[in-house]
């Protein structure tokens, strides 16, 4: 509790500036000993892979898409299959400096197609919803050395992924007045023997102190930016997350996804530009619930399917390049005659990134992570050495 | 808790049951009884929401405008489209006030708590300013008039309401081997038309059956089929057809043809009632009742409902053939709900609510619901997904959320400062169930004001 008469006024925001909880994106951190960063983005929504890296070499896509296809005389051209969506402009810059790199074809164990279940596989790393209670991320700081204020996290509420056994904090910015340190540390107080909000208001508290007078917005280059003033702090957090939403995109497809890959390309800029030259360690993952269909619906957009893409960005990372094995659309080729068939695990997938970017034992964060992983077929060459 | 004494019954009826005390509200003698007799009181249509526009009125004027922007050469189209997002954002913040205003006055609060959860069960989520402007006609028009009536009638109201229509992308879903798309097919033949499987899939996974409860992506797709040729009436064909805009229309063109397959049954029926066939069997489907009454167990008693309980809400539904009344009366009898340990942790929406109604609020004035409950965390009607806002702690209690209520308790209570004695209101708000150590540190306050910003952030007010 020592913190917190270190609080000090560190946000202003408009009221119009803070989105939805599944719209606006929001970090979460993890404070531990190491020199590497290590930051999972998580896309909320069952983004559409084959818009974002399109197959433009496939030759049943333009046929699948119709007018939903992305022109590739427009895209960024990866290699002789795969073009970026236009709207990724820096992080095709990032994949030409070798920063960059995209799996395709990649799902989580789960088959199904809710939203929510989904995501809670992804979260929590289980095979199936629910059958894990906390989350890979959270379980992930456990196998780093503890810094001397354990480990802390940043975000209004947590998202699953770093729920557990590890105490995180939460952090946003904050349009409402803040209030004085004689009043919160009364609040301590009144907290004291309650065993559910002690650890809640303890932490909030570090946090808080830790932020000092850090200013925020919630637009996607100030959450960049946010999230890159922690982790650029030599006593400030190893581990984030960010989340995003708004990729359940039924209709009106094309309009709508330029402008979430936007904002994430917008956000990933802000994250490497503030980070200068601590980007050099870092890795951020993008990941998704589950892919979408293959074909367009009827309504210029796409239902909910099952491979994806999932991208892996970063000063740290061994990128210009485009891995998985890509299963193709072709008649025949499809998961279950309409979906992109997946072949690559992400929980593997995240596994291998999340060890060889913090410079783990591979198997023993596949076990703790995703105790189900197959991790044979997991790359092993994805980070700089 | 540890440090929690346990909660008397009235406080349970009150907190738990409603929407917390009101400063000048005496205590009731007989809780179960003052529940019951709530049914009574109810008004679908309450004076703070009688004045607020419904859906035709909202998608007339939107109508209007988008043809003004489409015919007149002369407007500026951008200005005039930003001016329509703002009537259609002003309509939402409007929407919320009124529905804000209601709750601190309502003779019938656990009935208005069972409209949020079913509005929520149900939800739209304002995401865009379309569905935004009609969120609050779509809770006034979809919901409050079913809340003591039957599941399906409900039912039936929210998937047809124009709100729901847009959100979950049905007005323009198309039988592949219908009329229309055969035609469309033959003038655009670069162009697919076709369904869209969103209404379809939220229907069964979070309005009737539950996910996991068996169903397949071809009974997703099947119902999808069946639902197509459900739409709403466009402004621009309201004087053609004589039908108000925005109100449910089936457009027999653009209907699936043929019989449809879904989860065992066959459903032969022509045109629109074949979808209503399909809805009634959901809407009385076991799964269904099952998922109903976790889902009412985990709101009013705790995050893990306890299965006792579950069954015997399942059974009441299913006996009752979705009488929902009948389902309220097997929770107000049942004695989980009434145990004096308080396992729900407040959302934002709910303790904001019983602040306000605690320190006397029965208006807002200048002080505007719609930015304060974004930014506690809990916009109103916005959840971001069909799934509605999550009913469980981890959800909500975390370090910033905290951060939160403890500005907004003091900028309210600062606004109320000596005029309320915060001892003798922890009294009146936790009926008979103020904790030792909460009313210690709302005596030992420098203020009236930090006192009342202690009561209001207290472990005590922030669980019912």
């Amino acid at each position: 509790m020592a913190a917190m008469v270190t609080r000090r006024k560190f946000i202003s925001l408009t009221a119009a500036g803070a989105g939805a909880i599944l719209v606006s994106p929001q970090l979460v951190f993890a404070n531990v000993q190491t020199e590497h960063r290590f930051v999972f983005v998580i896309q909320r929504g069952a983004a559409d892979g084959l818009s974002t890296v399109v197959p433009y070499g496939d030759p049943a896509y333009a046929g699948l898409r119709a007018e939903l296809a992305i022109d590739a005389a427009s895209a960024i051209k990866l290699d002789g299959l795969f073009a970026l969506h236009p709207s990724l402009v820096e992080t095709g810059r990032m994949y030409a400096a070798g920063q960059a790199l995209f799996v395709h074809a990649v799902a989580s164990p789960y088959r199904q197609r809710s939203h929510f279940d989904g995501q809670n596989v992804l979260e929590s790393g289980g095979t199936a919803p629910y059958q894990l209670k906390d989350g890979w991320l959270n379980r992930l700081v456990t196998l780093l050395p503890k810094s001397r204020e354990r480990a802390i996290a940043l975000a209004p509420t947590v998202p699953l992924a770093l729920r557990g056994r590890v105490e995180v904090a939460s952090y946003a910015p904050s349009a409402l007045p803040s209030a004085p340190d004689d009043l919160l540390m009364r609040v301590s107080q009144l907290y004291e023997h309650d065993a559910q909000l002690h650890p809640l208001w303890a932490s909030a508290m570090q946090t808080q102190a830790l932020a000092g007078d850090m200013r925020g917005r919630q637009d996607p280059a100030g959450l960049g930016k946010l999230a890159a003033k922690f982790l650029a702090r030599p006593d400030g957090p190893r581990i984030a997350m960010i989340e995003t939403g708004g990729w359940d995109t039924h209709d009106a497809q094309n309009p709508r996804l330029a402008a979430r890959l936007k904002a994430l390309d917008t956000m990933l800029a802000a994250l490497r530009d503030q980070l200068g030259p601590v980007w050099g360690n870092t890795t951020v993952l993008v990941a998704t619930e589950f892919g979408r269909t293959a074909a367009a619906n009827g309504t210029s957009g796409t239902d909910h399917g099952t491979g994806a893409v999932a991208m892996l960005v970063g000063g740290a990372v061994k990128g210009g390049r485009v891995l998985g094995d890509w299963p193709g659309l072709g008649a025949g080729a499809l998961y279950q005659n309409r979906d992109l068939k997946p072949t690559t695990a992400l929980d593997a997938l995240i596994a291998a990134a999340a060890a060889q970017s913090l410079r783990l034992d591979t198997g023993r964060v596949a076990h703790t992570l995703f105790p189900a992983a197959d991790m044979r077929g997991a790359p092993r060459d994805l980070m700089r050495t | 808790m540890t440090n929690l004494s346990g909660m008397t019954a009235a406080a349970i009826a009150v907190n738990r049951f409603g929407l917390g005390a009101r400063a000048d509200e005496a205590a009731p003698a007989r809780p179960k009884a003052w529940l019951l007799r709530q049914f009574d009181a109810y008004q679908a249509t309450p004076a703070a929401l009688a004045s607020q526009p419904g859906s035709v009125a909202l998608a007339t004027d939107l109508g209007a405008r988008r043809q003004q922007i489409r015919q007149s050469p002369a407007i500026d189209k951008p200005a005039a489209r930003k001016a329509l997002n703002q009537a259609m954002r002003g309509a939402y913040r409007a929407a919320v006030a009124a529905r804000v205003e209601n709750a601190l006055n309502t003779p019938a609060p656990f009935v208005e708590r069972l409209v949020y959860f079913w509005s929520n069960h149900l939800a739209v989520s304002a995401d865009n300013p379309v569905v935004a402007g009609l969120a609050g006609s779509f809770e006034t028009e979809a919901i409050r008039p079913h809340v003591l009536g039957r599941f399906e009638d409900m039912l039936l109201a929210v998937e047809r309401h124009p709100a729901m229509q847009i959100f979950l992308n049905q007005t323009n879903s198309i039988g592949p081997d219908s009329m229309a798309a055969r035609r469309a097919q033959a003038l655009h033949p670069g162009r697919r038309f076709g369904l869209n499987e969103n209404l379809g899939r939220e229907i069964m996974e979070l309005h009737t059956l539950g996910v996991r409860s068996g169903y397949t992506q071809a009974d997703v797709t099947e119902f999808s089929r069946a639902l197509t040729g459900w739409s709403i009436v466009r402004p621009q064909e309201a004087e053609r057809t004589g039908r108000a805009p925005g109100t449910f229309v089936f457009r027999a063109p653009l209907h699936e043809p043929g019989a449809r397959h879904v989860m065992g049954r066959t459903y032969d029926q022509a045109g629109e009632a074949q979808p209503l066939a399909i809805l009634r069997d959901f809407a009385a489907s076991p799964a269904t009742a099952r998922h109903l009454a976790e889902e009412l167990a985990r709101h009013f008693v705790a995050d893990t409902p306890p299965p006792a309980l579950v069954s015997r809400l399942t059974d009441t539904f299913l006996r009752s053939r979705g009488d929902l009344p009948a389902v309220y009366r097997t929770l107000v009898e049942a004695p989980e709900a009434w145990s004096p340990n308080p396992k729900k942790f407040k959302t934002p929406w709910e303790w904001t609510i019983s602040s306000w109604r605690g320190l006397g609020f029965a208006h807002l004035g200048e002080m505007h619901a719609a930015p304060l409950l974004r930014q506690l965390g809990q916009p109103v009607w916005q959840p971001g997904s069909p799934a509605g806002y999550d009913d469980i702690a981890a959800s909500w209690a975390a370090p910033d959320a905290l951060v939160r209520r403890v500005e907004f308790a003091r900028r309210l209570a600062a606004r109320v400062g000596d005029r309320r004695d915060p001892r003798a209101l922890g009294k009146t708000l936790l009926l008979g169930s103020l904790s030792a150590s909460t009313a210690t540190a709302v005596a030992h306050a420098d203020t009236a004001a930090t006192g009342l910003s202690l009561l209001l952030v207290s472990p005590d007010f922030l669980r019912r």
